[in-house]
C-alpha cells in the first residue's frame, strides 16, 4: 500500500511516499528526518507539544515536550501540563515534568527571573 | 542616555537583535536598539510553537528559544536596549525621536539607522466584511497573545479566516487548549500557509479547511452567535446559494501581515507598492544613505531563520557605511515576471561587491518549474524546482563574480516547464 505524506519535520514540506507493509521504503524525502517521520507517521505517528504553564505568581511559561509524544496521546499530555503550576524563577532547558509520554519530558523555553 | 549613536536599530526583535550582533561583529560596538515592548525578542516571544531555527540552528526550536538565543548573544556583547520605547520618527538625517516612561520625549543623533519594526495583521476592516460589531473578532495575532502571553482563551467555538500560517497554528492551539474550531475559510484556491501547518495544525485535528471560501456574514450583538461563509467565484465574488451557517462565538482574522512602516514613510525613504517595505539595494540600504532596513518591515517572511540572514546583511553593511563612509549608488534595477508577485533587492548597486541572494514569491502554486536571472542576454543563475507556492519564499542565489559585470537591468523569470 502506497502512502503519500506531507512531512511536517521543516518548513520545506516534502511530499513523501512510503510504499510497502512490513518493509517500508521512503521516497520524496530531501533528507533523513524525513525518512524517520514517514515511517513513525505510517506505524505510530508523533508529535511535539508545545503550550504554556503559568506559574505560581500567574505568569505564563512557554513549554514543549523534548522528543515527540504520541499523536493519540497529545490532548493528555495537554491536561498534565495544564495541571503544572511551577515557582520562579524558572530557566530555558528546565525539566518540569519527566516521562510526560513515555521516555518525554517537558521542557521550559524561556527564562523567567 | 547619551545623545549620540553610531547606530540606532528601531526594534528589538529578530532582525534588530541579529543586525545588532552581526554590526557589532564588524567592529561597530556604540549601539543603541530600541524596543516598544517591555523585552527583547519580538513576536517570537509568543510564538510557542516549535519549527524555528531549522535552517540555522540545524534544530526545531520554540520562537521563546530561538529570540532567547538571540538576546543572549547580545547580552554576551553587552549590545544596550531600550525596553518599553517606542520611536516616533525618524529624520532623514538620522535623528530618532522615541518616548519611554524613564526618559520622556527625546531625540538621539545616529551616524547609521536600521529600520527592524516588523509588520502587523491586517484587520476585519481592511476586508469590508458586512454585519454587527460584536465582541470576539481577533486578529489571529491577538488571540496568540492573549491564549500564549496571557492565559485567556479568548472564546470556545471558533471560526477562522484565512489560512496564512498564524491562522493554522491558532486552529491547534485553540483545539489544544479546549475551543472546539469548525471551520477555516480561505478566499484563494490555496492556502497561504506552509504544507507542514496545513498538516499538522489541521489535518491532525479534522479541522476543515474551506479553500474558495470566505465569511460573507457576522451575527451577534453583544457577542459573536455565528458566520455566514459563502463560496467565491472567481472574481472572489460570492457565489448566491452556497451560504453555509456556523455557530461560533469567536472569529479569528488571518489575512495577512503589512510591514509596519510608517515611520519610513515620514522619514522620506521610497517604498515598494508590492512588498510595502523600503526599496534597498542588496545591502538592505534604503534610498536614503545609511539608514538600513532588515525584517518583516522589510518583506513579510515565513522563516525566521531568513530574517536572521537578512538582518546580518543589513547589520555588517551599516557598520562598514559608519567606518568607511558611504557608497555612492550605482543602480541597476530588478524586475520580474509576471507570475513572480516581488522580488527583493529591488535594486542591485554596482559599487557593492559581493554574492547576491534574491528573495522572491510566486503569485500561484506552479509544478517542475525553472527560474532564471537574466540581465540583458546573460544568464545570471538558473534553479530547477519540482513545486513552487506562494506561501513559501524562493531564494536564488548569483555568485559574485556573475553581478560584478552586470550592465543591463536585471530581470527574474518563472517558466514551467513541459512535462518529461
Amino acid at each position: 500500500m502506497n502512502r503519500e505524506l506531507t512531512c511536517i519535520e521543516c518548513p520545506m514540506g516534502c511530499l513523501i511516499t512510503v510504499e510497502g507493509e512490513d518493509t517500508l521504503t521512503v521516497r520524496g524525502n530531501r533528507c533523513p528526518r524525513g525518512a524517520i517521520y514517514a515511517k513513525n507517521e505510517v506505524t505510530c505517528p508523533r508529535r511535539v507539544v508545545t503550550s504554556t504553564v503559568r506559574l505560581q505568581d500567574g505568569r505564563m511559561l512557554p513549554v514543549k515536550t523534548n522528543q515527540p509524544v504520541r499523536k493519540s496521546e497529545m490532548f493528555a499530555v495537554i491536561e498534565k501540563i495544564n495541571a503544572l503550576h511551577p515557582a520562579a524563577p524558572v530557566h530555558c532547558g528546565d525539566i518540569l515534568l519527566y516521562n510526560i509520554d513515555e521516555d518525554a519530558a517537558l521542557v521550559a523555553c524561556d527564562n523567567i527571573e | 542616555m547619551k545623545n549620540t549613536y553610531d547606530l540606532i536599530i528601531v526594534g528589538g526583535g529578530p532582525a534588530g537583535l541579529a543586525a545588532a550582533i552581526a554590526a557589532y561583529d564588524c567592529g561597530v560596538t556604540d549601539i543603541l536598539i530600541l524596543e516598544r515592548e517591555d523585552r527583547p525578542g519580538g513576536i517570537l516571544n509568543q510564538c510557542i510553537h516549535n519549527g524555528f531555527g531549522l535552517t540555522r540552528f540545524k534544530e526545531s526550536l520554540t520562537g521563546p528559544e530561538y529570540a532567547g538565543r538571540f538576546i543572549a548573544e547580545a547580552a554576551k556583547r553587552n549590545i544596550p536596549l531600550s525596553a518599553g520605547t517606542t520611536v516616533l520618527s525618524i529624520s532623514p538625517k538620522k535623528e530618532v525621536t522615541a518616548i519611554n516612561d524613564r526618559d520622556g520625549i527625546f531625540t538621539v543623533q545616529a551616524k547609521a539607522v536600521i529600520l527592524a519594526m516588523g509588520c502587523r495583521e491586517r484587520s476585519r476592516g481592511a476586508l469590508n466584511i458586512p454585519g454587527t460589531r460584536p465582541a470576539g473578532i481577533y486578529s489571529a495575532g491577538t488571540a496568540q497573545k492573549y491564549v500564549n502571553c496571557k492565559g485567556y482563551l479568548p472564546g470556545k467555538d471558533v471560526v477562522i479566516l484565512g489560512s496564512g500560517d498564524i491562522g493554522l497554528i491558532m486552529a491547534r492551539r485553540m483545539t489544544l487548549e479546549g475551543a472546539k474550531v469548525h471551520a477555516v475559510c480561505e478566499i484563494m484556491p490555496y492556502s497561504s500557509g506552509l504544507r507542514r501547518n496545513i498538516e499538522q495544525c489541521l489535518h491532525d485535528f479534522n479541522i476543515p479547511l474551506y479553500l474558495n471560501h470566505t465569511i460573507t456574514k457576522i451575527e451577534g450583538k453583544d457577542r459573536v452567535t455565528g458566520v455566514v461563509v459563502s463560496e467565491v467565484d472567481e472574481q472572489k465574488k460570492p457565489i448566491a446559494g452556497t451560504e453555509m451557517h456556523f455557530d461560533c462565538d469567536t472569529v479569528l482574522f488571518s489575512v495577512g501581515l503589512i510591514p509596519e512602516n510608517e515611520l519610513t514613510q515620514e522619514a522620506g525613504i521610497a517604498l515598494s507598492p508590492r512588498t510595502k517595505g523600503a526599496i534597498v539595494r542588496q545591502n538592505r540600504e534604503t534610498s536614503v544613505h545609511g539608514i538600513f532596513a532588515c525584517g518583516n518591515v522589510l518583506q513579510v517572511h515565513d522563516l525566521v531563520d531568513f530574517v536572521s540572514e537578512e538582518s546580518e546583511i543589513a547589520g555588517k553593511y551599516a557598520a562598514e557605511y559608519i567606518l568607511k563612509g558611504e557608497v555612492p549608488f550605482d543602480d541597476i534595477p530588478v524586475s520580474h515576471s509576471g507570475n513572480i508577485n516581488y522580488v527583493l533587492p529591488q535594486v542591485i548597486n554596482r559599487n557593492i561587491g559581493g554574492n547576491v541572494k534574491f528573495f522572491f514569491r510566486v503569485s500561484n502554486t506552479f509544478r517542475n518549474c525553472v527560474f532564471r536571472v537574466r540581465s540583458g542576454n546573460k544568464l545570471l543563475c538558473e534553479k530547477k524546482k519540482r513545486i513552487a507556492v506562494p506561501g513559501e519564499m524562493e531564494t536564488l542565489l548569483v555568485p559574485a563574480a556573475k553581478i560584478a559585470d552586470v550592465t543591463e537591468p536585471i530581470e527574474i523569470t518563472l517558466e514551467v516547464q513541459p512535462n518529461e
